[in-house]
C-alpha cells in the first residue's frame, strides 16, 4: 500500500510486476467499489444458471489461511474460488505449524513458496495481512485482521443495501452495539462514507471508541435514534473479546435491556442487518432476526458473489486497466 | 558512580570548530587543546605540540551527551545488547556517559548483581556507564530493595522502569528511604488499570485502526500522584519519558510550587505523533506511546522553557524476530542511542521548533544535573567530554550503520541531517568517523 512504511528494505516486495491487495477500505475509491459491485451483480446472475461454475480462474491458486474461527467468511471465500475454477487450499492455525510456535512471517514464506496467486488471510492481530504482503509475492486479501478491517464484509453489506434499497447515496445507517471491538464496523463506516451514506453509531459509552467521530460519523448512546435510520446494522456482542473485569457494561442482561434491537425500537419496514454470528436474545431479539425485514441470509448470499468479484478483479484486471493504484493497491 | 574500561587519556587538539557551550558562555570558532584528557586551553591558533590534531573546520564542538535512560539488556538478553555493544553505540551517538536501567533478568536489585555489572563495565565499557538499581525487589512493587547498600555499591539512582510502583504507600516509603541514599529516584508513570492492553495512544488514530488505546490520563494521573508524594515528603524525584500534555502541565505547576522534580523526554516523542502508527510498523511501538500533535507541542514547549530538563533515548533494543510480527504481538521499545541527535536535528531543530543550543544543553548538562553527575563543560580544567557534529551531513539510516546489536529503529530507511563525527569521552577519543 502506498502509505505502508516498509520495515526493512529486503522485505520490500519486488517492484515489478505490480501487485494489488485488498487489505483496507481506506485505500479504495468510489469507482473501485462501483466496479466491484457491478462485477458482483453480473456474477450473481450467472449463479442463476444450472451449472454454476465459471472457468475464469482455472489454473490459479487461492490459499485461505484462517488463524481465527470463521464459518461464513472462510466458506464463502472457498466456494467463491471454486465457483471461479481456481485451485484452493485452506489452512487453519490449529493443527498447523502455528501450533508449534511458527511465526506468521515463516508461515507466510512457507505458503508463498507454492506461488499462490492469492492469499486470503484472517488473523487476530492488526496488520497481519500487511506482513504477509511484504514477505510473499501473492495478492493478499484481508478476511479480517483483529479489530482493524474486514473489507469484504463491508463490500457485501454495501451490495446488500444497494440491492434492497436501491441506493447508497444519502442512505442513513445506524450501527448498533460493540463498535470498539468491531472490525466490521470500522470497514463499514469507511465504506458507507465513501459511497455518500450517513452513519450513526449507537452503543454503551465504553464500547464507542474515543475519537471515532473523526471517521466521519456520529456517535450516541441513545438507542431511540435507530428508529430514524433506513438500515439498522446490529453488531455482535463479542463476548470472547471482553476482558474479564473490564466492565464495558455491567452485564449482558443490562446491555440487552438498553441496547438490544427489539421490534418495539424499530419502525415497520426498517431493514435490519447483522454480520453474524448472532447472539439471539442479546444484541438482537429473535423476532427481529426472523422477520422478513431482516437481511441476514441475503448478506450471506451477497458474501459469495462479492468475494467472487474481489478474486476476479484481482486476478483478471491488469494493472493497466486499474484506474487507481490505491484500490487494490500497489504494495 | 560511572564505570568504564581503563584507557590512556589522550592529548588532542580540535582545530577550528564552532564551539558551543551555553552554560560556559561560549559560542565562537576556537581551537580546543586537551592535555592528558583534560581541557587545557581554548583559543585561536593554539600550538598543537605533538598532539593528535582533529581538523574540525565547519563542524560544531559541544559538550558530549549524557543519556539518562538506556536499556543494556545485560544480564539476560545479551543477544539484544551488551555493555560493550551498547556503550559503543552510545559513543557513536555522541555520548560521554549513559545510565542503564535495572529491568534486566535478573533485575538489578542486589549488590551482588550490581557488582558484577560494574566489574563488566570496567572490562568492556567504551564510555562511562552508570547503573540504576531497582526500587523494589524483582521490580514486583512489593518490597523495597536494600537501597543503602546498593548506593554504597555504586548505584547511580533507583528505578522500577518498565513498570510503575503501583501502590502509593510503597512509593511514599521509597521516597522517604531514598533520601538517605542521596541518589535520585526515577519513576515510570503508568496507571495500569487505565493503560491495560493499550497498544497506542487513545485517540482518533486508535479509534480508526482498532488498536486498544493507552490514554494520556494513564500517565498523567500517576505523574500527579508522584508529584503530590514528592511535595508531601519534600523529596526530589525524576520522571521518566513524559509523553502527555497533562503530565507537562502538572510538572510545570509542581515545579513552580517548589517541588524538586526533574523530567526527561525522548527524541521519538519530540519528533513524532500517533499518526506514525498508521504504518502498522512495530518500530513505532513504545511505552509510553507516541501521542497526539498537541501532546508533542506541549513536550517541545516544556523542553524549551526548562520544565523538562533532559532528553533521554529510552534506547530499548529488541531482537529482530520479536519485531517482525504484527504490531500487537511486538514488544514495546525502539533503539535510539545512535540516532538521537540526527533525529532531533532533522525533526525539531531544522524546522525551527527548538533552538540547537537548547537541544545540546538538554542532551548533556540537563540530564547530568538531574542525577547529580558532573556536567560536561568546555572550559579549561574540565575533563574532555566533547562531541563533534557535522550539521550539514545528510545520510540514510540503514541497519549496517548500527553498532548496537539490535536494529529496531524507527528511523530505518529515513534520510536525516546532522552527524556525529567524533566523541571524546573522559579524555579519550571513543568514536570518530
Amino acid at each position: 500500500m502506498a502509505e505502508i512504511r516498509v520495515m526493512r528494505e529486503d522485505l520490500r516486495p519486488p517492484a515489478s510486476p505490480p501487485r494489488r491487495h485488498f487489505i483496507s477500505i481506506k485505500d479504495v475509491t468510489r469507482d473501485d467499489v462501483e466496479r466491484l459491485l457491478a462485477t458482483a451483480r453480473t456474477l450473481e446472475r450467472s449463479m442463476e444458471r444450472e451449472v454454476k461454475k465459471l472457468p475464469t480462474l482455472k489454473g490459479r491458486l487461492v490459499i485461505n489461511v484462517f488463524f481465527e474461527s470463521s464459518t461464513r467468511t472462510s466458506s464463502s471465500f472457498e466456494l467463491a474460488a471454486k465457483r471461479l475454477s481456481a485451485d484452493t487450499m485452506s489452512i487453519k492455525s490449529s493443527g498447523s505449524s502455528v501450533d508449534k510456535g511458527e511465526s506468521l512471517k515463516d508461515t507466510a514464506i512457507t505458503l508463498g513458496a507454492y506461488d499462490p496467486d492469492v492469499i486470503v488471510i484472517r488473523h487476530p492481530q492488526i496488520g497481519a495481512p500487511n506482513l504477509v504482503a511484504r514477505v510473499t509475492a501473492a495478492h493478499v486479501v484481508n478476511a479480517g485482521d483483529g479489530k482493524h478491517q474486514h473489507p469484504t464484509q463491508a463490500l457485501l453489506d454495501l451490495y446488500t443495501m444497494r440491492e434492497e434499497l436501491g441506493r447508497l447515496e444519502g442512505l442513513h445507517v445506524a450501527i448498533v452495539g460493540d463498535v470498539l471491538h468491531s472490525r466490521v464496523a470500522r470497514s463499514l463506516i469507511q465504506a458507507l462514507s465513501l459511497m455518500g451514506a450517513h452513519v450513526t453509531l449507537v452503543g454503551p459509552p465504553a464500547l464507542l471508541p474515543r475519537g471515532i467521530e473523526a471517521m466521519g460519523c456520529e456517535a450516541t448512546t441513545d438507542i431511540s435514534v435507530i428508529a430514524g435510520a433506513d438500515v439498522v446494522y446490529v453488531l455482535r456482542m463479542q463476548r470472547e473479546r471482553m476482558q474479564e473485569g473490564a466492565n464495558y457494561v455491567p452485564s449482558l442482561r443490562e446491555y440487552t435491556a438498553r441496547w438490544g434491537v427489539t421490534p418495539e425500537r424499530l419502525r415497520p419496514g426498517q431493514k435490519v442487518m447483522h454480520p453474524g454470528p448472532m447472539n439471539r436474545g442479546v444484541e438482537i431479539d429473535p423476532r427481529v432476526a426472523d422477520h422478513a425485514d431482516a437481511l441476514i441470509e441475503t448478506q450471506v448470499r451477497a458474501g459469495l458473489v462479492t468475494r467472487m468479484a474481489v478474486l476476479y478483479d484481482l486476478l483478471t484486471t491488469g494493472p493497466i486497466e486499474v484506474k487507481t493504484q490505491s484500490v487494490l493497491e500497489v504494495a | 558512580m560511572l564505570f568504564a574500561k581503563d584507557a590512556p587519556r589522550e592529548d588532542i587538539v580540535v582545530r577550528g570548530a564552532r564551539v558551543i557551550d551555553t552554560a560556559a558562555g561560549v559560542d565562537a570558532v576556537l581551537d580546543v587543546r586537551v592535555d592528558d584528557g583534560v581541557i587545557a586551553a581554548l583559543g585561536q591558533n593554539l600550538d598543537t605540540n605533538s598532539h593528535q590534531v582533529i581538523d574540525a573546520e565547519g563542524l560544531v564542538l559541544a559538550p558530549a551527551f549524557v543519556d539518562p535512560h538506556v536499556h543494556l539488556r545485560t544480564p539476560g538478553r545479551e543477544d539484544e545488547e551488551t555493555i560493550a555493544s551498547g556503550t559503543a553505540a552510545a559513543a557513536a551517538g555522541g555520548y560521554c556517559a549513559i545510565l542503564a536501567m535495572p529491568n534486566t533478568d535478573p533485575v538489578v536489585d542486589s549488590a551482588a548483581t550490581l557488582g558484577s555489572l560494574i566489574e563488566a563495565a570496567r572490562a568492556e565499557a567504551e564510555i562511562p556507564v552508570g547503573f540504576l538499581a531497582a526500587i523494589t525487589k524483582g521490580q514486583s512493587g512489593a518490597e523495597l530493595t536494600e537501597m543503602g547498600e546498593l548506593a554504597a555499591a555504586g548505584a547511580v539512582g533507583f528505578s522500577d522502569d518498565g513498570v510503575p510502583v503501583a501502590a502509593p504507600g510503597l512509593m511514599r516509603r521509597a521516597l522517604q528511604y531514598g533520601s538517605v541514599t542521596g541518589r535520585r529516584i526515577a519513576l515510570h508513570c503508568e496507571e495500569r488499570t487505565l493503560s491495560r492492553d493499550g497498544q497506542m495512544h487513545e485517540g482518533e488514530v486508535s479509534a480508526e485502526l482498532g488498536f486498544t488505546g493507552y490514554p494520556s490520563v494513564a500517565e498523567s494521573l500517576m505523574v500527579e500522584r508522584d508529584l503530590a508524594l514528592a511535595a508531601y515528603e519534600r523529596q526530589p524525584l525524576h520522571l521518566l519519558h513524559l509523553s502527555a500534555w497533562e503530565s507537562v502541565q502538572a510538572l510545570r505547576r509542581a515545579r513552580a510550587e517548589g517541588v524538586q522534580a526533574t523530567a526527561e523526554v525522548t527524541p521519538h516523542h519530540l519528533c513524532l505523533t500517533d499518526e506514525a502508527i498508521r504504518s502498522l510498523d512495530p518500530n513505532f511501538k513504545m511505552n509510553p506511546p507516541l501521542r497526539s500533535g498537541s501532546d508533542r507541542t506541549a513536550l517541545i514547549e516544556g523542553l524549551k522553557d526548562g520544565t523538562i530538563v533532559a532528553i533521554a533515548t529510552d534506547h530499548a533494543p529488541h531482537a529482530r524476530h520479536e519485531k517482525e510480527v504484527p504490531f500487537e504481538a511486538a514488544p514495546f521499545g525502539v533503539t535510539g542511542l545512535e540516532t538521537a541527535f540526527a533525529a532531533l536535528y532533522t525533526h525539531v531543530v531544522e524546522p525551527g521548533l527548538v533552538p540547537l543550543e537548547v537541544v545540546l544543553e538538554r542532551m548533556s548538562a540537563g540530564p547530568a544535573r538531574a542525577y547529580g553527575l558532573d556536567e560536561p563543560r568546555i572550559a579549561v580544567g574540565s575533563a574532555a567530554n566533547l562531541v563533534l557534529l557535522d550539521l550539514n551531513a545528510s545520510y540514510r539510516i540503514t541497519e549496517e550503520t548500527f553498532r548496537s546489536r539490535s536494529v529496531n529503529s524507527w528511523l530505518l530507511g529515513e534520510t536525516v541531517k546532522g552527524k556525529v563525527r567524533a566523541t571524546i569521552a573522559a579524555g579519550r577519543v571513543a568514536y570518530s568517523s
